[in-house]
């Protein structure tokens, strides 16, 4: 049975608290119980608390297949990018350089590359993802566009990004605040990652360069709290 | 005698922590579970429901409980990992008695003589030093059923005054400030309401770390138009968004409370028809208010002028609101007057007992409300009556079947009895679920009480870090072997199932204390056959009492997954019979309590809440020339207090090993440390030495770090014993402090694993 089709994966960093729920339950799935496909991201501890869990984004035309030299990546036809097949991987881990996202990693034990899968045995059944279900922070989350509309009115879905020449499509979303979000509706990720963290962030800056100002709203937004404390 | 039989080191290579694994049938993708049972997590004071899968009495993994309305599925690492505490290689199964003989320190004995020796010791000690020589610890992760038991044992079986339990570190201030304020002690609405306020106000409460689960709530009231404020000497995951963050420096949180009051009497952000109608004493507290200056507020606190003036302004003009606190304004020897400090800017705003505007204290505990309610507290009888009032003694008395006379009076606080201890007044203990040793400031005064004991017993189901100490250790349960009920964050009532059996000899922790009572020859009153007939007796033992149980029954809190308290048998308006749904929001407009009797919402004789003079004083022990830093303490999200279970869950400890001081780089250039760099913290009381983490996110004079490990890793080496003078909490979050680069790994590096 396909995972449905108007229910879709939405990821929104802006929620994220780095609690780690979702890494821990994915090592509870049926499919790899202990060992957890997706991970969390610490932007740059030293500076923020901003965490961005990763989980696979579903490519509409996915690069770790493209690269594949086996022939082992596959897509479903309801667009879930599967684990390598195990007779034709070769584990030789083109697939983990080449994803713009970081998220195949190859098991040396096993000789095989594993990944996220969107939890295809829950999904397939009408349920939602491990992570997605526990998540407390719903910085994943399951469910249908009208939700997401509905529960999310200050961000917008966005899902093309913008890898260098590289424009990738995907079927997860990212949720992007929406004033951004019509200023640009793709993220362009290669000139984000030169973005400095701020210790506070109202806003996310992952769109292109005209639209990083942040929606100043408070009296000490922006700068650093801790300016005025002498040491 | 209770000192350590052996070296700690050859005790923790025979009772841990050690690490539990994903192995066996925990691993397999094969296994099919007997059964789902629906229960909750055995951690914080959320209490998200979950199903747990069970297999030849072995909880073998989880699945998400979509329907529980609190959590909805939702858990955090620590829930998910919860089940891997069961069947664990440290979990005890048989009774201990100390060995120094024996290779480890212990060695097993079998129950009934175990029970015998408890016995026999406890009753030594009280015909040669009278009743008040035995004192008990008890705990708030307890189920409801075993802190009712707990109490009565303590009063009507030992007969000793001296009871007092771990919730004293934890939800006290919130407690006596509600009873002040209020006449009652709960949160005042649902965690549902948030949804669609104008404004919350966080204060002093790391939610994405310590309640998980109140993120979404916070994050889904933001999208829906919410203004977050939050108050933090951090910037935690929550802070790093927020509408207005408040650095906050620690100690100093009442005056802020009273500087944003003045700035809100000032402009006329003021509901005056409700601070006429259903307050007293606002007057005094705007008085107290008039020397609060934005210009001494800012000094005071080191909030910014103009993020006061912007929180007065977004406090003082919203249509509705939600205010929340929890440790980081209560763990302090003014943690009571900062708790006033909130509820004043609460009843100034008039924003209470309406949908979509209320006020609540975020418990730590799994039972943190419930456990603080039904009498295991020194001065307290059940359905948090008093135990100086004569009529609240008579009702009890009377259920209990006992003479009044034979009922001690007021005990003292849990850290008081140490001192008991220390000066010899009290000789033995009976602990259960407290780890003092790790939990309690100033810890190496706790040790030495310890050693001092003539007679020492803990109820377990690992060998805790204090009950090393102990002469003969009694093998408990674990949460998912007993049923019973716990009262969440928001005050609803819930049911704990059952999902296994003990293991070996084990036995449910309320059988070991009727155990005990048998075996003194004081049985009556203790021979209860199952935690239901326990409950029964509760409701009765509650009815008529603020924390009113009486409507409660195990089959109604299943039928409507939690019931709020109070919950009547009868109506307390008409005292006929009545099937009361319970009370999910408190103080709306018009509605009966039995205190008031219709004088009006709030739990006082003219139904009127207090306005309290929260005066602010800085703390003991303050950031000092020798000491100039202020350290404070708290969680990570996959711990949890003294890391009894959590230390044992290997993917938990994977997650964040050890603790580290985490500190701001321009503290650390200053003393020459970098990220990662073993470190000292020094305090009046001690130092520990673990590593730096170097971040911008916490204030430049602050030191953080968390609570969760024991021995050289223990921060409460470094804490100090100061205690609020109503609610006798500790002041954990502010000592002063200084820090320097160690030499090197200290000595326990080569030779502890991390979660040891």
């Amino acid at each position: 049975m396909p995972k449905p089709e108007y229910l879709h994966f939405f990821v929104d960093p802006n929620r994220c608290i780095g609690c780690q729920a979702c890494v821990q339950a994915c090592t509870e799935c049926d499919t790899h119980r202990g060992d957890s496909m997706i991970h969390l991201e610490f932007i740059e501890r030293s500076r923020s608390v901003q965490t961005v869990p990763v989980i696979c984004m579903h490519c509409e035309q996915p690069t770790c297949a493209e690269v594949c030299p086996a022939d082992a990546i596959k897509r479903t036809g309801d667009g879930v990018v599967q684990s390598a097949r195990k007779p034709r991987c070769i584990a030789c881990g083109n697939c983990v350089v080449a994803c713009p996202f970081g998220v195949p990693e190859v098991y040396e034990d096993r000789q095989i590359m594993m990944k996220c899968d969107m939890c295809y045995d829950r999904t397939s059944v009408g349920k939602k993802p491990m992570c997605a279900t526990v998540c407390p922070s719903q910085a994943l989350f399951f469910g249908t566009r009208e939700q997401v509309e509905q529960l999310r009115p200050m961000s917008t879905p966005i899902n093309r990004f913008q890898f260098g020449a590289q424009v990738v499509t995907t079927r997860v979303f990212m949720m992007v605040p929406r004033a951004l979000a019509s200023v640009s509706p793709l993220a362009d990720v290669t000139a984000a990652m030169h973005d400095e963290p701020r210790e506070r962030a109202v806003t996310l800056r992952v769109l292109t360069a005209d639209a990083t100002q942040p929606a100043t709203d408070s009296a000490n937004d922006g700068g650093d709290p801790f300016a005025d404390v002498t040491v | 005698m209770a000192t350590l039989p052996l070296d700690e080191l050859k005790i923790i290579e025979g009772f841990g922590p050690h690490l539990s694994a994903m192995t066996g049938v925990r691993l397999s993708t094969s296994v099919e579970p007997d059964r789902l049972v629906k229960t909750h997590c055995c951690f914080c004071g959320q209490q998200c429901g979950i199903q747990l899968k069970v297999k030849d009495n072995q909880v073998i993994g989880f699945e998400p409980w979509e329907e529980f309305p609190f959590n909805r599925g939702m858990l955090c690492p620590k829930g998910v990992k919860r089940y891997l505490q069961g069947a664990h290689p440290d979990r005890l199964t048989t009774a201990l008695r100390r060995d120094p003989a024996s290779p480890h320190g212990f060695s097993p004995l079998p129950y009934d003589e175990a029970i015998r020796t408890v016995a026999s010791a406890i009753d030594r000690i009280q015909s040669a030093h009278g009743r008040h020589a035995i004192g008990v610890l008890s705990g708030a992760s307890l189920t409801t059923e075993k802190t009712y038991l707990l109490g009565k044992f303590a009063r009507m079986c030992l007969r000793t005054p001296y009871i007092d339990y771990n919730g004293r570190l934890c939800m006290v201030s919130a407690g006596a400030a509600n009873k002040k304020a209020f006449g009652i002690d709960r949160t005042t609405n649902p965690w549902s309401d948030m949804v669609g306020t104008d404004v919350i106000w966080v204060a002093g409460s790391n939610v994405a770390e310590c309640s998980p689960i109140t993120t979404n709530y916070l994050w889904q009231a933001r999208e829906q138009g919410a203004r977050i404020i939050v108050q933090d000497p951090r910037i935690t995951p929550a802070a790093r968004t927020c509408d207005l963050f408040l650095p906050v420096k620690p100690g100093r949180d009442a005056a802020l409370f009273a500087g944003v009051l003045q700035l809100m009497i000032e402009h006329n952000w003021l509901d005056h028809s409700f601070i006429n109608t259903h307050t007293t004493g606002f007057d005094q507290v705007a008085a107290y208010c008039r020397e609060w200056t934005p210009a001494r507020t800012a000094d005071v606190t080191g909030v910014p002028e103009r993020s006061i003036r912007r929180a007065a302004e977004l406090w003082g003009t919203a249509k509705s609101s939600f205010l929340f606190h929890a440790r980081g304004i209560e763990h302090h020897s003014n943690g009571v007057q900062n708790s006033l400090g909130t509820i004043n800017l609460v009843l100034a705003s008039g924003r209470i007992g309406r949908p979509k505007s209320g006020y609540g204290t975020i418990v730590g505990q799994a039972n943190g409300q419930g456990g603080r309610e039904h009498g295991q507290k020194c001065d307290q009888l059940p359905g948090w009556r008093d135990i100086s009032n004569p009529e609240h003694r008579k009702y009890i008395t009377r259920v209990w079947g006992m003479d009044e006379a034979d009922l001690p009076g007021p005990g003292v606080d849990a850290y008081e009895m140490f001192r008991k201890i220390d000066a010899g007044e009290i000789k033995g203990l009976l602990s259960i679920c407290f780890n003092p040793k790790v939990s309690l400031p100033d810890s190496t005064f706790i040790t030495r009480c310890l050693e001092k004991l003539e007679f020492f017993t803990s109820i377990d189901f690992f060998l805790n870090d204090t009950a090393r100490h102990a002469d003969i250790v009694l093998p408990g349960s674990l949460h998912e072997e007993d049923e019973g009920t716990v009262t969440q964050v928001e005050c609803r009532v819930i049911k704990i199932n059952k999902a296994v059996d003990c293991p070996g000899a084990a036995r449910p922790d309320w059988r070991i204390i009727q155990d005990v009572a048998s075996a003194l020859g004081r049985p009556t009153g203790f021979t209860f056959t199952s935690p239901r007939e326990i409950f029964d007796e509760l409701r009765i033992a509650s009815k008529g009492g603020v924390a009113d149980y009486s409507g409660i029954t195990y089959e109604k809190l299943e039928r409507q997954m939690g019931v709020f308290w109070p919950c009547y048998s009868d109506d307390p308006e008409t005292g006929r019979p009545v099937d009361h749904p319970g009370t999910p929001r408190l103080f709306e407009p018009g509605s009966y309590n039995p205190i008031a009797r219709g004088a009006g919402p709030f739990y006082f004789p003219d139904g009127k809440a207090r306005f309290n003079v929260a005066e602010y004083r800085p703390p003991v022990d303050d950031a000092s020339d020798d000491y100039p830093l202020f350290l404070t303490t708290g969680r990570v999200v996959s711990q949890f207090l003294s890391g009894t279970q959590t230390r044992r869950i290997g993917p938990l400890v994977k997650q964040y090993p050890e603790p580290r001081i985490e500190i701001h780089p321009r503290l650390a250039s200053k003393v020459g440390i970098a990220d990662g760099d073993w470190a000292i913290a020094e305090t009046r009381r001690g130092s520990i030495t673990l590593r730096a983490m170097v971040v911008t996110t916490i204030r430049p004079d602050t030191v953080f770090i968390p609570y969760h490990w024991a021995g050289p890793k223990s921060v409460n080496r470094l804490t100090v014993a100061a205690q609020d003078p109503i609610s006798r909490i500790p002041q954990y979050k502010v000592c002063g402090c200084r820090v320097r680069k160690a030499d090197g790994p200290p000595a326990y590096a080569a030779t502890l694993e991390p979660q040891q």
